[in-house]
């Protein structure tokens, strides 16, 4: 019997700022997900933003897939794998992004587990712990397309 | 004729902030001026939420430096629970919260040397900017960069372990701690396998400020000089004088080491600082009411912290304290780039006070919890990473907050790092008709070295270009250059 990938889902964002906390919301819906179907090879984990120390972390994992908040003109969410890249670091450098930490953690610790990178659209980002309407849809689009794209990578 | 430069945003700062520079015709500086849009909406968000929630809310300020509010946040509640000012709590409550502290302070000033200041002393502050990151460090001294992220590592895995977890962790509530530590917990972080352990923190402490001197001593005129200019200095003391970083009396002294402010409680802070409001930043200007807004104004962090401290109460960062107070005859150092050197010893301390903490057994204890009478009012000091960092509340008699007002640390460092950036303009810009990259890179470097952190000011985290523009009198744009 094949052993089964280890795979490392990571929401990131700030739960305080409404839709930015669609992150942590995904990782806490799929908390009961993973649980009922005793998936013992997946790890969740969410943090207020991804850091150099993710590197570290991100090594001991096949599969890595990071889960954020995004402003971008997207449809409900996007899923694309995310390449190393040293390229410019972002401003915000007490922050970095998921290709930043791919390459951080191939250049340390010579391992580059498969990434991808969950985007789930927001809308409001004021201090408030509360996803608007739109962002929840999103989420549930979003969780019925990543659990049956997990179910489908581990059966193959 | 006179020219505007403007760098728009300031990269490797957090949050959102541009640099105008202001050139006349014959290219000398006129004025330059760091404007931050700082958002102040929080004070108001928090009034009417009950006061216990506030440690926990906010957090919500940044996810940056969320432990560094919260406890502030907590010590003013233990006011306003009547626990006293922040040495009444019971022995576990209070060393746990150290330990959180010392935990941050360890993770965000490694943070902070190895991936944003590092990479300036290994690539020169002109170096390649391509390379100028931790990126750059990986590959021509992998060793260092690893060092940094377990540091980082390290420190995070202690506030996980005394915070209950890393997103609106809630370790620190009104008078006490909601936790105490483990024996396996300790024994991890005693005894951990390698690198992540205690002992192995404060030896890569001692390795990284062998690092900083050896960059020091080889550059020292760059560094002595690079945006020097004489100051006050504010910062938390223990009432004996040691550096305490979660407790305290509140002292500044000048620029020659006078004590200006006489180790005052800080319960009364609004009794000696002001805040004053220009109409070019959105940031408030602190300074000591009895000097006025023109000499009242003052540093806070790294450096002012061991200009105002005595001495620091740990043996190896007490052993460096004594070499770089030598350096400036043991008067207040003003020297910009020694803040590095400060941290890094701060560094030191913090990796001797975690190791020295989870040694002490008070940390296994079960009394997490104490009130007395309640009050309406409570102020909350702490030392945050980048400096003095104030929450104040005042409660209704529905226990609801109708008042908040928070100084945080960036704000303190408002006058000091538009000085900085004149002072590095002045420097590096008169007379050219040309910016560069290092040109620019210079007036971050002065920028960077009091680690501000602007996050508070906005949440929309990256997609924005360094951003540089010339403008003549007329305000008509001579030149603009933008980098990716």
């Amino acid at each position: 019997m094949n052993q089964k990938p280890s795979i490392l889902i990571f929401g990131y964002g700030n739960p305080g700022r409404q839709d930015d906390g669609l992150g942590a919301a995904f990782i806490e819906r799929m908390e009961q997900w993973v649980e009922n179907n005793a998936f013992q090879n997946i790890t969740l984990d969410t943090n207020y933003q991804l850091n150099i120390e993710d590197a570290e972390q991100i090594a001991a994992f096949d599969h890595v897939c990071f889960v954020d908040a995004s402003i971008e003109p997207i449809e409900q969410f996007s899923f694309t794998k995310v390449e190393p890249s040293d390229a410019k670091v972002e401003f915000t450098m007490h922050a970095v992004s998921p290709a930043f930490v791919l390459d951080l953690c191939q250049k340390l610790f010579s391992k580059t587990p498969e990434t991808w990178l969950l985007h789930l659209k927001g809308y409001h980002w004021e201090f408030e712990e509360k996803l608007s309407e739109e962002a929840k849809t999103n989420l549930e689009a979003a969780l019925e397309f990543f659990q049956q794209h997990l179910i489908k990578k581990m059966n193959n | 004729m006179s020219k505007k430069i403007t760098i728009e945003p300031v990269t490797r700062v957090e949050g959102h902030g541009k640099v105008t520079i202001h050139m006349d015709a014959q290219g000398n500086i006129q004025q330059s001026r760091l404007h931050i849009v700082e958002f102040r909406g929080f004070e108001r968000f928090v009034q009417g939420r009950p006061y216990w929630e506030a440690p926990v809310l906010v957090q919500r300020l940044c996810g940056i430096c969320p432990v560094s509010h919260h406890l502030a946040a907590a010590k003013a509640l233990d006011v306003i629970v009547g626990a006293g000012t922040g040495d009444g709590l019971t022995p576990t409550g209070e060393k746990m919260r150290r330990l959180m502290h010392y935990g941050q302070f360890f993770q965000s000033h490694a943070l902070h040397f190895f991936h944003l200041s590092a990479p300036d002393f290994l690539f020169g502050v002109d170096g390649d900017p391509a390379t100028r990151n931790i990126i750059g460090i990986a590959l021509t001294n992998p060793e260092l960069a690893v060092q940094g992220v377990m540091m980082r590592k390290f420190g995070q895995e202690i506030i996980r372990a005394t915070a209950g977890k890393k997103i609106h962790g809630t370790g620190a509530i009104p008078g006490g701690i909601n936790k105490n530590l483990s024996i396996e917990e300790r024994d991890e972080f005693l005894k951990g396998a390698d690198p992540l352990n205690a002992d192995k923190m404060v030896s890569w402490a001692e390795e990284a400020l062998d690092f900083f001197k050896k960059y020091y001593f080889a550059n020292k005129d760059f560094v002595d000089n690079f945006s020097y200019f004489p100051s006050n200095h504010l910062s938390l003391v223990r009432k004996d004088g040691a550096l305490d970083i979660y407790h305290g009396v509140l002292r500044a002294v000048d620029a020659d080491g006078k004590k200006i402010l006489h180790d005052v409680d800080y319960q009364d802070y609004d009794k000696y600082i002001e805040e004053e409001v220009r109409s070019w930043s959105y940031m408030k200007f602190p300074y000591l009411k009895e000097f006025g807004k023109e000499k009242g104004w003052y540093r806070v962090g790294p450096l002012a912290r061991l200009n105002t401290a005595d001495f620091i109460p740990t043996p190896l960062a007490q052993k460096e304290f004594e070499a770089y107070k030598a350096l400036t005859n043991g008067k207040p150092n003003n020297h910009c780039l020694h803040m590095h050197y400060a941290r890094l010893i701060e560094t030191l301390h913090a990796a001797e006070m975690i190791r020295e903490l989870l040694n002490d057994p008070d940390l296994l204890g079960d009394d997490l919890v104490i009130k007395g009478e309640k009050q309406k009012e409570g102020v909350g000091l702490i030392e945050a990473p980048r400096g003095t960092l104030f929450h104040h509340y005042r409660i209704n008699d529905n226990d609801q907050i109708e008042m908040a007002n928070l100084i945080v640390s960036t704000t303190n460092n408002n006058e000091p790092m538009n000085k900085a950036v004149n002072h590095v303009a002045k420097s590096v810009m008169t007379g050219k008709e040309v910016i560069t990259e290092g040109m620019m890179n210079a007036v971050e470097v002065a920028i960077r070295a009091y680690d501000p952190c602007l996050s508070c000011a906005t949440h929309a985290l990256g997609k924005m270009p360094l951003e540089l523009t010339l403008v003549g009198p007329d305000d008509q744009i001579l030149d603009r250059k933008r980098t990716h």
